[in-house]
Formats: structure tokens, sequence, C-alpha cells
């Protein structure tokens, strides 16, 4: 299987899954994801020191994708929620089921402030050919997700390098 | 509580940013895949972590990293540091046990025709011997005390190129 399936192909530069968070950018999980790395910045944790230099609360840049990653489950969910489907849709599609991110690159542009509601959009930007690693056998492929705030505004564009494998 | 207020004048070619030392634990990794949302088993999960990801262990997720990126950074540059991009590969993954080392320098200093200041990064993240994973970055400071990056927006804001 060297070929790309023309379903796959067909991906290729195409908009898929607009979608809108299932909730609002919101100070606990701010708190909650500098905790983890214990990010002192009194940025997201001064008030004072956030109006001053922000204009008000923001969300650290780097939890973009925090905002678009659906819950674990919700009511009337029959199937797990996965956050950025075409990744997984590639998965299905080539028959690849293991998978890891092997590159990411985020470019940082309107500032996320708390209460803000975020839309993304993905895009497949290129599947190779396959190829073997220490993993296993499958394939490469660079996702892009788009985010904008409620407003219409560009708040960052994210790239992903996925590697969706067989094990050896 | 953090206060440095690094300005464009005090950063030059060369420079080296602080190390930071973060000893891994199961606790770091699943503090990160929660914070980020991440509810994939591979990094809360060891058994299906070694079976299904053939790894020797649950391992820190993408978000996660670049949340310790971006905290090294402004760790150095202070709250009026503005991220512009960051571009990072992970050649291995990090694993409970493993003490991650950051260490980064200064690969250039320069301002673009809208009067914002650029400060282009290196970034390695170690483990031992090993670097999991390198990181670009570019990251906006105060041409002066007065200077704000967080007020620019539109065309004044132009955060894209990084090497």
């Amino acid at each position: 299987m060297s070929e790309l399936p023309a379903e796959v192909e067909s991906w290729i530069g195409e908009r898929r899954y607009e979608e809108t968070g299932e909730f609002d950018v919101e100070q606990g999980y701010v708190y909650t994801s500098c905790s983890s790395v214990q990010n002192g910045n009194p940025l997201f944790w001064d008030e004072k020191t956030a109006s001053e230099i922000t204009g008000g609360r923001i969300a650290p840049p780097s939890m973009i994708s925090v905002w678009f990653r659906p819950h674990y489950w919700s009511p009337g969910r029959t199937e797990e929620a996965v956050p950025m489907q075409l990744h997984f849709d590639l998965k299905a599609a080539l028959g690849l089921p293991e998978a890891v991110m092997t590159d990411n690159t985020i470019t940082f542009h309107e500032p996320v402030r708390i209460g803000d509601r975020l839309k993304t959009v993905q895009i497949l930007r290129s599947v190779s050919g396959l190829k073997t690693t220490k993993l296993g056998t499958g394939r490469f492929w660079v996702l892009d997700m788009e985010i904008e705030n409620q407003h219409g505004e560009l708040c960052a564009i994210e790239s992903y390098t996925g590697y969706g494998y067989k094990r050896s | 509580m953090q206060t440095n207020e690094l300005t464009l004048a005090q950063v030059s070619v060369g420079a080296e940013l602080p190390e930071l030392r973060i000893d891994v634990t199961p606790s770091t990794v699943v503090l990160g895949a929660l914070a980020t949302r991440d509810w994939r088993p591979m990094h809360h999960d060891k058994d299906f972590a070694q079976e299904r990801n053939g790894t020797r262990h649950i391992f820190i997720n993408t978000p996660h990293n670049a949340a310790y990126f971006e905290r090294y950074i402004t760790d150095w540059t202070g709250p009026k540091g503005r991220l512009g991009k960051i571009q990072f590969r992970m050649s291995d993954s990090v694993f409970p046990g493993d003490t991650m080392v950051f260490c980064g320098k200064v690969d250039g200093v320069g301002t673009d025709d809208r009067g914002c200041g650029w400060v282009d990064l290196s970034v390695e993240l170690k483990v031992g011997e090993k670097t999991p994973t390198r990181c670009k970055a570019r990251v906006a400071l105060p041409v002066d005390a007065d200077d704000n990056p967080w007020k620019r927006k539109g065309d004044d804001w132009q955060p894209a190129p990084v090497a």
C-alpha cells in the first residue's frame, strides 16, 4: 500500500471540521496549565499586571489547543470525541492504528482572552510515502489548525506533523 | 512572582538563557495531559503506552511540551515578552524518571519595519546525553521601557518568520 488512497488525496488542501469550541476560555484552566509547568508569569496570576500589560486577563498562548479539545464525555455522545478528527480519519483511512506527533509549529496572533469562544478549521497539507522508523512503518502527515475568536480575528495557526504507523 | 523586565537593548546574539531543570514523574506527565485536555491513554496509562505505542512508559504530550517552552522563554523575558512563534521537533519522548534540562541561546536580535523588537532563540530540551526536543522560537521584546509588544495588532504584529 504505497499509493495514497484517492479519498485521502482529495482531503489535501480542503477545509474540514469547521467547529466552535465546547466552552469559553476560562481562568480555572489557565491556573491549571500554569501550575502544571510552574509558570509564574504574573500576566496569568495577577489581575493588575494583566490589566496594565494586556488590557485584561489572557490565556497563555501555548494553551491554544486546550480551548477546542472536546470533553471526554458529554450527554448524548455515543462515541469518543477526539481533537483533530482529521488525524484520526487519516489513521483509519490509511490502516495505521498507532500515531504520534513529531513536530509542532504555532504562530500566535491576537491574544486569547478569558471569555472568548474559539473556532477552528482543520486542513491537511501533505501525506508522505511509506517510511520505516524505530516505531514501525507508516506515513507522516502535516495538518494545520486555524483558530479564530468570536470576532473573526485570527488567534493562531497551529501545524502538526503526525506519524501514523503499524508497529514492527 | 516573576519580575523580569527584559528589553531588546539588554539582549545580544550568542547570549545564553539560564538553565532550567525539571525532574519528571508520572504526576508530571498526567498533570500536563489533564491541563491540556489530552485524554489519550498513552499519556496516563503505562500499559497502553507500552503495548500500543511501544514506548517504555507514558510520555509528555505535545501541548505540555509547548507549555514548558513558553514558561522557559517567558521566565527569561518577563511578562512583556510576547511569543510570536514556536516550532519544535520531538525526536524522542520524555518519560517519568527523566530529568529535563532546558537550555537556550539567542540566535538573532532585530527590529522589523513596524518597529517591533524581536529575538530569535534556539532552545533545547535535553535528557542526559539525548536532546529529545529542539525548539526555535521568536519572541517580541519591548524596544525600551515604555514599549509594550502586547499592544500591537494587525499589520503592526508580524510574528511569522522563524529560520
